[in-house]
C-alpha cells in the first residue's frame, strides 16, 4: 500500500539545508495498522505530508497504492483518507451535513452509497446531535468525529491519521480508538497513525515505527520493541529511552 | 472541474444567504463603492470635454470593457489572493487532501455572491456607452472577444499573484499592486499614461489588451503612441501566452509549498 | 536637585499615597468619593499612555515587510492617479487653484495618507475583543478604553507615517516632482493638521468598531464606512473639483477634514486656521460621540453580561 525508497525531504531555513526526513524507506501492505512514533520534530509530519502529496520529496521515491503523491494527488485523493488532529479539513461555517454533502460531490460519491455510509458512520460515531451545527460550533471530540466521518465517506482503502486523540477526553479517545480498531478488522481499511499518546498504541497497533532525526530508529511489532528493554520496563520507559538516546545526532545542517 | 468549481460556490453562496438582510446590504454597498470609480471619472469630465484626446463616453466604454472583465474576476477568481492566509494558518494543507484542484478551492473559498453588484455596475456603464457612442456594428464582434481575454488576462494575473504568495508570504500586499493597480490602470485611456509605462503594460504586462488595443478598434482611432494596427488583434495571443505562464507559476509555486510546522 | 519636583509630581499622581483618598478598588461606583479619586488618577497616567504608544509603534514595526508592501501598492496607485491627474490639468491649466505640481503632489500626500489614516477602516483591536467577550477585561481596567485605544493607534499611525508615508512622496518626487512646505511655519501647520486628521479618523473608526457591539455583522459597517470614507475624503479626486453646493457639502465632511484637509495645508493651498477649526471641530465632536459609546458599550456589558 504504501512504498518509501530512500525518500528525503530538506529545506532551506536562511541558506542552510535542514534534512526534516532523510533516506527513508519502509513498505506498508494492506490491512496492516502502523504506529508511527517519534519526538516533536522528528520528521512524522513530514512524512504524513509526503505520502498525502502536500509536500513534494527532494529526493528518493515515495508510492502510495502505486501513485506517485506529489504528481497524482487528485487521484490519490480518491482512495485515501486523512485527519489532521490539530486543524480540521471540513468547512468552518458550514454545517456538518452541508460539510458531508459537499464531499459526497467533490469525491462524486453516488447517492445511494452515500446514504448508507453516513447512515452507518452517523450511528457509529454517534454523530446525529451535532450534524445541523457548523463546525466552528462544534466541541474538539465532536470536531474530531466529524472529521473522521468525513475522511471515510469515500470509503478509502487507506487512512492516515495526524495525531487524532489529541486533546480528547478519556470517554471520546475511548470511543475513536475502538471505532479505528473495528474499521481496520471489518473492513481491512490500512491504518497509518501518529501519536505522541502510547495508549493509542498499546490498544491499536500491531506494528510500530519509530523515527527519529528524520530517519527510522525502530521498525517492528510492539512485542519486539518491548523484548529490547530489560523485564519490567513500561513501554513509555522503552520510548523514552529510544526518545532521548536514540540515534546519533547526525542532523546537523551541512 | 467545471462541476466542482459550481459546487463549492453554491455551497458558499448558500452560507452567504443565510443572512438574507445583510446579503442586500453587502450588493448595494458593494455596487456603491465600485459607482465611486465611475463618479471620478464624471467628475473629471464636468471639468473637461476631453481627456487625453478621448470624450467622456469613449472613456467610459473603455472603462465598462475593463470593468465588466475586471469585476468577474473579482467575483469567482479573485479569492485566490488569500493564499497567504490559508498558508499561514495551515489551513491549505486540507485542501490538498482533496480530489478538486487547489486552484478551484482556492478560487471558491468565502465565494461573495455579493459582488454581482460591481458586475452589474459595470455592465450598465458599458450598456449606455455603447448606447450613446455612434460605434461602427461592423466592428461589435470585437466586444465579446475583448471582455472573454480581457477576464483570462486578469485571471491569469491573479493566479500568478497567488503563485508568488507561495514565496512571499511575509509581504503579501505587494501582489495587490499588480492586481487591484490593473483594475484602476484599465479604467482610463491608455493615452493618458505615461510612453514608457504603456510600452510596459503592453509588452510585459500585457493589460493593454484587456481595453485599450482592441479598444481602438472598435471606437475606429488609430493610436496616440502610433503601434502598427494588427497589434488590435493581438488581444486573445496575449491572453493565452499569459495563461500559460500563469498555470506554470502556479505548478512551480505547488511543487516548492512547505507546509508550516508541527 | 532636579530629580525633586519630578518625585513630589509623581506621589501627587498617585492616589494610594494620598491619604486623603481613598484606596481604588474594583467595587468603586460612580459618583463616589473613591471614583473621583480614580478619574484623578487616570488624568495623571501620562506615562501609561506614553508607553501604550511605544507598544503600537513596536508592535507595527515588526511588520516590516508588508509595511513595504503597502507602501510599494500605494506608489503605484499614486503614479496611475498622478497620470489621469496631468492629463486633466493639461486640458484645463490652473483648474480650481490648483497647477499641475499641485494635482501631482496630492496624489502622492493622499496616497502617503492611507497608512496612518488606516482609509480603508480597520487598525483597531476593539471589534475582535468585542465579538471574544474580552472587551470585558479592557472595560474593568483603570483606565479609559477609549484613550487606550487612542494611544495604541496613534503609535501604528505613527510608524505607518514613516514606513507608507514617506515612499510615495519620494517616488512622487523623484518620477514627476513635488511641492515642498516651506519654513519651519509651513511645516508645522502641516504637522498640526496631519495631527489633526489622524484624530478624526481614530476617533470615527473608533465608532465603526464601537456598532459592532449592536450588529451582527460588522462587514455592514465596514462597507459603510468605506462608502463615505473614498468618495468624501478627497482620495479619489481632489474635492475641490466636485462642484456646486455638494462640493460645499462633502469638503465640510470629517472625510475632508482626514484627507483634503491636511493635504491643503500641505501643498499651502488651504486658508489655514479655518481647516485647523473644521478638523478640531470634527475631532471634539467624534471623540465626544466615542466617549458616550463606550459608556452605552460599560453599560451594555456590565448589565447584560457581554
Amino acid at each position: 500500500m504504501i512504498e518509501l525508497d530512500r525518500a528525503g525531504r530538506s529545506f532551506k531555513v536562511r541558506r542552510e539545508t535542514v534534512h526534516a526526513v532523510r533516506d527513508l524507506s519502509f513498505r506498508i501492505e494492506a490491512g496492516e495498522f502502523v504506529g508511527y512514533l517519534g519526538p516533536n520534530g522528528a520528521g512524522k509530519s513530514t512524512t504524513i505530508k509526503m505520502l498525502c502529496g502536500i509536500l513534494t520529496p527532494t529526493s528518493g521515491t515515495v508510492r502510495v497504492a502505486g501513485l506517485d503523491p506529489s504528481r497524482r494527488r487528485t487521484a490519490l485523493a480518491r482512495r485515501t483518507g486523512v485527519v489532521f488532529g490539530q486543524r480540521t479539513t471540513l468547512w468552518w461555517d458550514l454545517p456538518l451535513r452541508d460539510s458531508f454533502e459537499l464531499i459526497r460531490l467533490l469525491y462524486k460519491v453516488d447517492r445511494r452509497a452515500h446514504r448508507e455510509r453516513l447512515d452507518a458512520l452517523t450511528e457509529t460515531l454517534d454523530l446525529g446531535p451535532f450534524l445541523r451545527t457548523p463546525v466552528r460550533q462544534l466541541s474538539l471530540g465532536q470536531r474530531m468525529r466529524g472529521d473522521l466521518a468525513a475522511a471515510l465517506l469515500h470509503a478509502p482503502d487507506l487512512l492516515v491519521l495526524d495525531e487524532p486523540t489529541i486533546g480528547l477526553d478519556v470517554v471520546s479517545k475511548a470511543g475513536i480508538r475502538d471505532f479505528l480498531r473495528r474499521l481496520n478488522a471489518e473492513r481491512g481499511t490500512t491504518v497509518l497513525l501518529t501519536t505522541h499518546d502510547l495508549g493509542d498504541i498499546e490498544r491499536l497497533c500491531r506494528r510500530v515505527m519509530l523515527i527519529d532525526h528524520g530517519r527510522l530508529a525502530f521498525d517492528g511489532t510492539l512485542e519486539d520493541l518491548m523484548a529490547t528493554a530489560p523485564a519490567g520496563e513500561t513501554i513509555e520507559d522503552v520510548v523514552t529511552r529510544l526518545y532521548t538516546a536514540g540515534v546519533p545526532p547526525e542532523r546537523a545542517p551541512r | 472541474m467545471v462541476s466542482s468549481y459550481l459546487v463549492l460556490v453554491w455551497a458558499w453562496t448558500r452560507a452567504a444567504m443565510a443572512y438574507r438582510a445583510s446579503f442586500a446590504l453587502m450588493v448595494l454597498l458593494g455596487s456603491v463603492i465600485t459607482a465611486t470609480d465611475v463618479a471620478v471619472i464624471l467628475v473629471i469630465f464636468a471639468n473637461t470635454t476631453s481627456l487625453a484626446g478621448f470624450s467622456r463616453d469613449e472613456a467610459l466604454f473603455l472603462y465598462g470593457v475593463a470593468g465588466v472583465a475586471f469585476s468577474l474576476c473579482d467575483m469567482f477568481v479573485s479569492n485566490l489572493d488569500r493564499i497567504s492566509q490559508h498558508i499561514k494558518a495551515g489551513t491549505f494543507d486540507a485542501m490538498l487532501i482533496r480530489p478538486v484542484s487547489p486552484w478551484i478551492q482556492m478560487a471558491t473559498d468565502r465565494f461573495m455572491p455579493s459582488r454581482i453588484g460591481r458586475v452589474l455596475q459595470a455592465a450598465v456603464v458599458l450598456g449606455y456607452a455603447l448606447a450613446v457612442l455612434d460605434l461602427d456594428p461592423g466592428r461589435l464582434w470585437m466586444l465579446p472577444v475583448m471582455i472573454v481575454s480581457g477576464i483570462v488576462i486578469f485571471a491569469s494575473l491573479w493566479t500568478l499573484a497567488a503563485a508568488a504568495q507561495f514565496v512571499l508570504t511575509d509581504a503579501p500586499e505587494v501582489t495587490n499592486a499588480f492586481t487591484y493597480g490593473s483594475g484602476q490602470l484599465t479604467q482610463y485611456p491608455f493615452s493618458a499614461y505615461g510612453r514608457d509605462l504603456v510600452r510596459g503594460v503592453t509588452y510585459v504586462l500585457p493589460l493593454a489588451f484587456v481595453n485599450w488595443q482592441p479598444g481602438l478598434y472598435v471606437l475606429d482611432r488609430a493610436d496616440p503612441f502610433g503601434t502598427p494596427g494588427f497589434m488590435r488583434f493581438l488581444g486573445p495571443a496575449a491572453a493565452v501566452v499569459l495563461a500559460l505562464l500563469a498555470a506554470l507559476a502556479w505548478r512551480q509555486g505547488l511543487r516548492h509549498y512547505r507546509s508550516t510546522g508541527s | 536637585m532636579a530629580s525633586q519636583p519630578e518625585i513630589r509630581l509623581r506621589s501627587r499622581a498617585a492616589p494610594a499615597d494620598n491619604p486623603a483618598l481613598p484606596s481604588a478598588g474594583p467595587c468603586t461606583g460612580s459618583g463616589t468619593e473613591r471614583h473621583r479619586a480614580i478619574t484623578i488618577r487616570r488624568c495623571a497616567t501620562i506615562p501609561l499612555y506614553a508607553r501604550l504608544v511605544r507598544y503600537g509603534f513596536r508592535k507595527h514595526a515588526t511588520y516590516v515587510w508588508a509595511a513595504l508592501a503597502g507602501a510599494f501598492t500605494n506608489s503605484v496607485f499614486g503614479v496611475l492617479r498622478a497620470y489621469v491627474l496631468i492629463a486633466l490639468w493639461d486640458a484645463r491649466p490652473g483648474l480650481a487653484g490648483y497647477d499641475v505640481v499641485h494635482a501631482v503632489t496630492f496624489c502622492f500626500i493622499t496616497q502617503a495618507f492611507i497608512g496612518p489614516m488606516q482609509l480603508f477602516g480597520g487598525g483597531l483591536t476593539v471589534p475582535e475583543r468585542i465579538r471574544s467577550g474580552d472587551i470585558a477585561l479592557d472595560l474593568v481596567r483603570p483606565a479609559s478604553l477609549q484613550l487606550w485605544s487612542m494611544a495604541e493607534d496613534l503609535g501604528r499611525a505613527g510608524y505607518l507615517a514613516l514606513a507608507r508615508g514617506i515612499p510615495p512622496l519620494l517616488l512622487g518626487a523623484a518620477l514627476f516632482g513635488i511641492v515642498w512646505p516651506a519654513g519651519a511655519g509651513h511645516w508645522a501647520a502641516f504637522l498640526t493638521a496631519f495631527a489633526a486628521g489622524w484624530a478624526v479618523s481614530f476617533a470615527w473608526r473608533y465608532l465603526v468598531a464601537l456598532s459592532v457591539c449592536w450588529l451582527v455583522d460588522d462587514r455592514g459597517a465596514n462597507a459603510f464606512s468605506l462608502v463615505l470614507t473614498t468618495p468624501c475624503s478627497g482620495m479619489m479626486v481632489p474635492l475641490v473639483l466636485v462642484p456646486g453646493p455638494l462640493g460645499e457639502v462633502v469638503r465640510a465632511t470629517p472625510f475632508a477634514a482626514m484627507v483634503q484637509a491636511p493635504a491643503d495645508v500641505y501643498m499651502g493651498t488651504a486658508d489655514v486656521p479655518r481647516t485647523l477649526a473644521l478638523q478640531a471641530f470634527w475631532a471634539v465632536a467624534l471623540l465626544a460621540l466615542g466617549a458616550l459609546g463606550t459608556r452605552a458599550i460599560r453599560h451594555k456589558v456590565v448589565i447584560q453580561g457581554g
